[in-house]
């Protein structure tokens, strides 16, 4: 049975040495062979040292007994990164069948602290897969604690779509990331999230069927924070393999005008309208007016050429990247000009 | 601008593990292997491989194999990998590579293909994008790609690329630099570029640059050391890297510079680690800093050594 909240830290504190620890007295410490004359010499803490020489005795002889299962315990509270003692604490549960909630619980103490670790995640993985889809809402619960504490944490958002993909729960995804996108609307992970679930849940049509209201909800996002790189992205992401539709739907070029026309903040929605004018646009009027409304001192007369104009103030407003606008620029077609 | 503390860098990679802390070093024990293909790269870069003795490095990593072919982080751990592809890297690097019993090393990593096509990193199963990059580029160095089928390792790859034109570590994953710098090293490995829609994925690449002149490895997220390699090695590989501001760059890395201790940390004023160190180094390597040997974006490994694992006669 595993020990509760706050005994790691316990035990840490009041730690005895294996040593003098009765019911470890007839095995002997194997000590890490770090080879002749280390090129990366390894100071190790004697606590760890101790540890670990423990763990490597009953590791060669294949101990999987609860005091080796409780080892591991010690072991990866004192490096969670160890993959081998993650690997061996999985043998001995296979073998002495311990309770798997416990183990959930014990991964979960542990993220606390260790929340980018690779070996925990794939062991917790590990766990919910024996215990199938009734670990669904225990793992979405789970994930969703740990992307409380940071929203962006990678190895949670790849956890939490194999546990839609593999044990489901795809529910309430949408709601979720509508929730995280309002407590952070420029949360990348949380639009790509979108995305997942928009193209791959089972219960909401597939892209084509959200299309219409998912651009709403994007152009909302982009008049609210224009220089938010991720819903520009996503927008072009609703119309994947149908270009035809994007320059056609006249939501698209007029969120862009209606950007240009704040004249602050446009460099997406610019880059935008090069692209739908690169695949075949034709702007009107208001689009070259609104273009010539940001033209700087520093771009001088702007090309009578839509496209070109667009490349030269984007040159000017995004010195850092000048050398993909010019290079932009030398792409289009010969010439763009406006009705 | 400060220039290269390339002596104290040495000096810093030499005396690394005994100056960190317990924490680090407990931390290391089990990465060991990575741990050293960092530290020796860097030092192949700066020109300085010889400050080490050769001899006590390879008969130490040949004690990381296991029966089974694949290297482990350290004497007596199991096998990954991750630790398979710095064994050979290292080995490489000291021209040693016939030490290995090819065949056997492939074996072991070719065993880990799954049916879609995807790698896992071990028995246990955990799949990732990253080890379709080391199975690529470990069984390439050891000239065995034969071994698995690189058709259907394509394949995967590309399913995990993201309407951005990036690439994430399963199918539908966020674009992660780190992570498409192994999709497209492993896709340049493979000679499969054309699967990369170099135009799109470029221009998000050169978006992670931020003012400072540093690079994020996602919208949003602070800039530090490591994307220099992450980012720069991808931008070249699908010939974009003049894209971004270059010199910004530079000036961002020689910042992260500690120049009383050597080493190189992931920010400016951070604390240095071997790791960050590398990959400042390399990252200047591929802006061409002088006085540092040119690194091969997709093996990272420094030119010279690819070319001798190619195209010598043996």
């Amino acid at each position: 049975m595993e020990s509760d909240e706050g005994d790691e830290q316990q035990q840490e504190a009041e730690r005895l040495p294996l040593s003098q620890r009765p019911e470890w007295s007839d095995v002997t410490p194997i000590p890490q062979d770090d080879g002749p004359n280390p090129v990366v010499p390894i100071a190790y803490k004697p606590e760890f040292s101790e540890t670990m020489s423990y763990f490597r005795a009953v590791y060669y002889s294949d101990e999987r007994s609860s005091r080796s299962f409780q080892l591991t315990k010690e072991a990866i509270c004192l490096n969670p990164g160890n993959y081998t003692v993650w690997h061996f604490r999985r043998q001995i549960i296979e073998t002495l069948h311990t309770d798997l909630q416990d183990e959930l619980a014990f991964v979960g103490r542990i993220a606390k602290s260790n929340s980018k670790n690779y070996q925990l995640w794939h062991h917790r993985r590990w766990v919910a897969e024996k215990l199938g889809t009734g670990a669904v809402n225990k793992e979405l619960q789970f994930t969703k604690k740990m992307l409380s504490l940071d929203a962006k944490n990678y190895h949670a958002w790849s956890y939490r779509q194999w546990v839609l993909q593999a044990l489901g729960g795809w529910e309430d995804e949408l709601d979720y990331c509508q929730i995280l996108l309002g407590e952070d609307i420029f949360n990348n992970s949380a639009w790509n999230q979108r995305y997942f679930v928009v193209t791959r849940s089972p219960l909401l049509g597939g892209l084509i069927a959200m299309r219409d209201s998912e651009v709403n909800f994007t152009i909302e996002a982009i008049l609210g924070n224009p220089e938010n790189e991720s819903p520009w992205r996503y927008l072009r992401g609703l119309y994947k393999d149908d270009t035809e539709s994007w320059i056609n739907d006249p939501r698209i070029s007029s969120v862009c005008l209606k950007v240009l026309s704040t004249k602050s903040n446009y460099v997406f929605a610019l880059s935008t309208l090069l692209d739908l004018i690169c695949h075949g646009f034709r702007p009107s009027e208001e689009f070259r007016e609104a273009i010539n409304a940001l033209n700087t001192p520093d771009s001088g007369p702007l090309d009578s050429d839509l496209g070109r104009a667009i490349c030269r103030v984007l040159e000017c407003v995004d010195p850092l990247r000048c050398n993909y606008w010019l290079w932009r620029k030398s792409k289009l077609p010969l010439t763009v000009s406006s009705q | 601008m400060g220039e290269l503390a390339a002596d104290k860098h040495v000096k810093y990679i030499i005396s690394v593990e005994k100056k960190k802390d317990s924490f680090e070093s407990v931390v290391m024990e089990h990465l060991r292997l990575n741990g050293a293909y960092w530290g020796l790269t860097t030092l192949d870069i700066l020109g300085k491989l010889d400050a080490v003795d050769e001899e006590d490095v390879i008969s130490w990593i040949l004690k990381c194999q296991d029966e089974s072919g694949g290297f482990a982080g350290n004497i007596g751990h199991d096998p990954h990998v991750l630790y398979t592809l710095s064994a050979v890297q290292v080995l490489a690097l000291f021209d040693k590579l016939d030490i290995l019993d090819a065949d056997k090393v492939s074996n072991y990593v070719a065993g880990l293909q799954n049916g879609d096509g995807s790698f896992s990193g071990d028995i246990w199963g955990e799949v990732d994008t990253r080890f379709s990059y080391i199975a690529i580029c470990c069984l390439s160095i050891l000239q065995r790609l034969d071994k698995i089928n690189v058709d259907k390792a394509v394949e995967y790859i590309v399913s995990c690329k993201n309407l951005d034109g990036g690439f994430g570590c399963t199918p539908g994953g966020e674009s992660h630099s780190g992570q498409i710098f192994c999709c497209v090293g492993a896709l340049a490995i493979a000679g499969a570029l054309h699967h990369v829609d170099k135009d799109l994925l470029g221009w998000w690449l050169c978006e992670r640059q931020v003012k400072s002149g540093g690079l994020n490895g996602r919208p949003e997220k602070l800039p530090d050391v490591c994307y220099s390699w992450w980012v720069l090695s991808s931008l070249i590989m699908i010939d974009r890297v003049h894209w971004i501001n270059k010199d910004k760059l530079v000036k961002f890395i020689l910042d992260c510079q500690d120049m009383e201790n050597g080493g190189i940390s992931d920010r400016p004023d951070d604390a240095v680690d071997v790791f960050h160190t590398y990959f400042g180094v390399a990252g200047l390597s591929l802006l061409e800093y002088p006085g540092l040997k040119p690194i091969d974006p997709a093996y990272a490994l420094p030119v010279d050594v690819v070319n001798r694992i190619f195209f010598s006669k043996k």
